[in-house]
């Protein structure tokens, strides 16, 4: 306990030093979010600074091990870090698919050259990754997949093409599953290729989602040529890799308030409907509001009990698919609230007035909460067939 | 403050569990029901329970208690949930050893908790009047008399005030109908001139009492706590009982859930088991999800509790209000999935459905608990 307790005031006394002011506030847009990489663009210098300072302390992936970047914290020290920088709503330096997938997938499957190659790399926000997964005839069965690479000898030539993959406009690599053995059973021919985007025969083009924005794109590989070296684990055993990188997606997309530092929707109601004495005035969204709210709290607290349960060593199976399925679900319901609680000013599209239109996209952009990762539908799925062990699921 | 076990108290889930299987049943609670048991539980089970430290778990050590606390006693609760045994673990253990703990005078706790960790001495909490939970709508009256008061009203809602000895009164002794302020606790004994105790069994096969008080004397040393001031002890003894209570209907869930599972993967329709038809699979699956929020809500009303966190009535209305939608769930899902069987007497499901309507009833329903908690949130 002394430790920790040491360890939260060195925290708290360089986190003021070092957390630049702009750095405090809450995140208003999407460009307030860093995403790193070779061509990253700062919306100032108090976030190239912030990133720059946290990445150098390996604080933007505390628990990864020194020796690849990391902060080599302990989780109680985690957990301590992550404390303080609620407690000055400190933005999170860095959004990065390497942290939240590939980083724990690496860490698990790759081989030492590669660790050191891309985790400390990642760490820092240098290069910014995207997940070559889903394709048009593979989405909720992504183990039928049929992009190909083909051996040929010192160098693999992939051949295929993905979609729905986010930034892959923006990003500098990839982590791609592709199929390395045509005959063998569909679960078994599968590969995990890491390569860049920048390789000869690599293009995307960007899909419009209905909140106007294009985040992912269709991405075309025509004879792309990839090193060996860059295949992670064994040729034929990529789905176990593309399944366990899947379950720290879950747990990210499920925990959507991640830093705790939301606006809970009552807090937004009180500020835009007011209040009639005591209670709120609309007196029929002030139910749902606090329904709403039970089960926000409910999934914090369950967020909570996961994470100390890990801690301890025990943890229940198939967790990332109840995390994923849940914590999707309740966003959703959390972004139709607010809209219900901004009504007509809620339909805003576009409008001379700072941030017009930004709750409806927030809105738009929810629904995908419970298609990207996995759908809600497989995710039930999954928790039937390992949690409850029901036949034939 | 973790949200995971100790080893004392999985040691204590362990020990609770395998008593409630072996000593009071789903079997045992049936057998209560076909006789009409005029106590409503079996009091040598009792006894045992005050032998295990059941009966004091709250009780301090210093009375001769086992002073487990509230998660203890949360476990406990849930073993009872998960075998619906009858005790009055939630009356006495529960409520009476709360309002002993936050209100008594040295005198009365030193008088009172031994007997209850000894199991010797049953009490109820006579509150409610409304049907529906509305804890400071109190119209019984104590007026001065002699050098005490004269009780004057009606409980409509006891929990085994049939068998209890001492009565916990909520009475008026200045302010309106539904004021917070003006409201004394008493402690009134259950055999005195003026009260006529009217059993009632209720759906679930529980219980409780409707007890009216016409003139009955009361001494001055009888008060609990101090005169106009009896609410902020109601409201702590209400919500060690709706955490308390909370744990029992998780209970309730996580055994009828896994009775339903259990079923699932037996019955065949269509030449296949009925648990391989995804449309049972996707409820089953969303079940498992409400149940282990409702453990969390649960498990931190608890903590709150122990550590007299300061936000305790805040967790505790998200325990009970969580916990009841989740055993309405669990057990009306249960029902349906057993098909025809499931609706049958002989078969035990339709009795946990019966247990969490009464439970989640008890002290405040989630339109009850999302209104305070609202409110304590400032909206
Ligand atoms: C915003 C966004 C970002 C994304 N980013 C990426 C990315 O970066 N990289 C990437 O690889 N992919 C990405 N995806 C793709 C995502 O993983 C897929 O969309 C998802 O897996 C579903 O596949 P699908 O779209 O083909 O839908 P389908 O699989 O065709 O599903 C259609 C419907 O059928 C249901 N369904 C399918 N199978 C079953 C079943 N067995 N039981 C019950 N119901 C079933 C589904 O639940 C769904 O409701 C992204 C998607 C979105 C929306």
């Amino acid at each position: 306990m002394d430790l920790l307790d040491t360890f939260r005031a060195e925290t708290r006394a360089w986190l003021e030093a070092n957390c630049p002011a702009e750095m405090r506030q809450p995140i208003a847009r999407d460009a307030d979010v860093c995403w790193g990489g070779r061509n990253v663009k700062f919306t100032g210098e108090a976030q190239r600074l912030w990133l720059e300072r946290m990445g150098a302390r390996g604080w933007t992936v505390p628990e990864w091990p020194r020796e690849y970047g990391g902060g080599g914290l302990s989780k109680d020290e985690a957990k301590v870090l992550a404390s303080e920088m609620r407690r000055i709503k400190a933005r999170s330096p860095l959004a990065s698919f390497g942290i939240w997938m590939l980083g724990p997938a690496l860490l698990k499957y790759g081989n030492e050259e590669q660790k050191r190659e891309h985790l400390p790399r990642i760490a820092r926000g240098e290069i910014r990754w995207c997940q070559g997964y889903s394709e048009p005839g593979a989405g909720s069965d992504l183990a039928s997949l049929r992009t190909s690479a083909e051996d040929m000898g010192d160098h693999y030539l992939v051949n295929g093409q993905k979609v729905w993959t986010s930034y892959a406009d923006k990003a500098d690599w990839i982590f791609c599953l592709v199929r390395t053995d045509s005959t063998a059973a569909k679960h078994l021919g599968i590969s995990f290729l890491l390569f860049d985007m920048a390789s000869p025969g690599v293009s995307t083009s960007p899909i419009k989602l209905i909140s106007g924005a294009s985040p992912f794109c269709q991405t075309f590989f025509d004879n792309v040529k990839v090193p060996k070296q860059n295949l992670m684990g064994a040729p034929g055993k990529g789905w176990d890799i593309a399944k366990y990188l899947l379950t720290h997606e879950r747990e990210m997309i499920g925990d959507m308030d991640a830093g705790g530092q939301r606006d809970s929707v009552s807090q937004i109601a009180r500020r835009t409907l007011g209040m009639d004495a005591a209670v709120l005035a609309d007196t029929g969204l002030r139910t749902d509001i606090v329904r709403h709210e039970i089960n926000a709290w409910a999934f914090a607290l369950t967020m909570e009990r996961v994470k100390d349960e890990a801690k301890a060593g025990q943890g229940v199976g198939a967790l990332s698919s109840m995390l994923k399925y849940y914590g999707t679900e309740l966003n959703k319901d959390r972004q139709q609230l607010l809209m219900s609680v901004a009504g007509s000013d809620g339909l805003a599209w576009e409008g001379p007035a700072e941030g017009e239109g930004d709750l409806a996209r927030g809105w738009l952009r929810s629904r995908a909460n419970s298609i990207e990762g996995g759908t809600s539908e497989i995710n039930l799925n999954i928790i039937a067939k390992r949690v409850l062990s029901l036949p034939g699921a | 403050m973790a949200l995971t076990l100790t080893d004392d108290q999985k040691m204590i889930r362990e020990s609770a569990d395998g008593f409630f299987r072996t000593e009071a049943p789903v079997s045992q609670h049936r057998k209560l029901r076909d006789t009409a048991d005029a106590t409503g539980f079996d009091r040598a089970t009792w006894a045992k329970m005050a032998e295990m430290g059941f009966a004091g778990v709250l009780v301090p050590e210093a009375h001769g208690g086992a002073g487990f606390g509230h998660v203890a006693a949360g476990l406990i609760m849930e073993a009872i949930g998960r075998n619906l045994s009858a005790a009055p673990m939630l009356s006495t253990a529960i409520l009476g050893t709360t309002a002993l703990v936050t209100g008594g005078s040295a005198e009365q706790q030193a008088r009172y908790l031994p007997l209850i960790a000894e199991g010797k001495r049953l009490f109820a909490l006579a509150a409610d009047e409304a049907a529906r939970h509305a804890p400071a709508h109190v119209a019984t009256t104590a007026t001065p008399s002699g050098n005490g008061f004269k009780l004057n009203g009606t409980k409509g809602f006891v929990l085994d005030g049939h068998v209890a000895d001492t009565l916990i009164v909520a009475a008026r002794t200045s302010g309106d109908h539904d004021s917070r302020d003006g409201i004394t606790l008493f402690l009134v004994d259950a055999t005195s001139a003026g009260i006529a105790i009217e059993r009632r069994a209720m759906v679930d096969s529980r219980n409780a009492a409707r007890i009216s008080f016409d003139d009955v004397q009361v001494d001055g040393a009888d008060v609990l706590g101090a005169v106009g001031e009896g609410f902020g002890i109601l409201e702590k003894v209400l919500d060690a009982g709706r955490a308390c209570l909370a744990a029992e209907m998780l209970g309730v869930s996580s055994e009828s859930f896994a009775r339903t599972v259990d079923y699932l993967k037996q019955r065949e329709q269509f030449g296949q088991k009925i648990g391989s038809f995804q449309a049972l699979q996707h409820r089953a699956a969303h079940l498992f999800c409400e149940v282990e929020l409702a453990r969390s809500t649960m498990l931190r009303a608890l903590v709150a509790l122990d550590s007299c966190d300061d936000r305790s009535s805040q967790f505790a209305s998200l325990a009970k209000a969580k916990c009841g939608e989740v055993a309405k769930l669990a057990t009306n899902e249960a029902v349906q999935m057993h098909g025809g069987i499931g609706m049958t007497d002989d078969f035990d499901i339709g009795f946990f459905m019966k247990r969490a309507r009464a439970a989640q009833e008890t002290f405040g329903d989630i339109a009850f608990h999302g209104d305070r908690l609202a409110r304590m949130m400032g909206y």
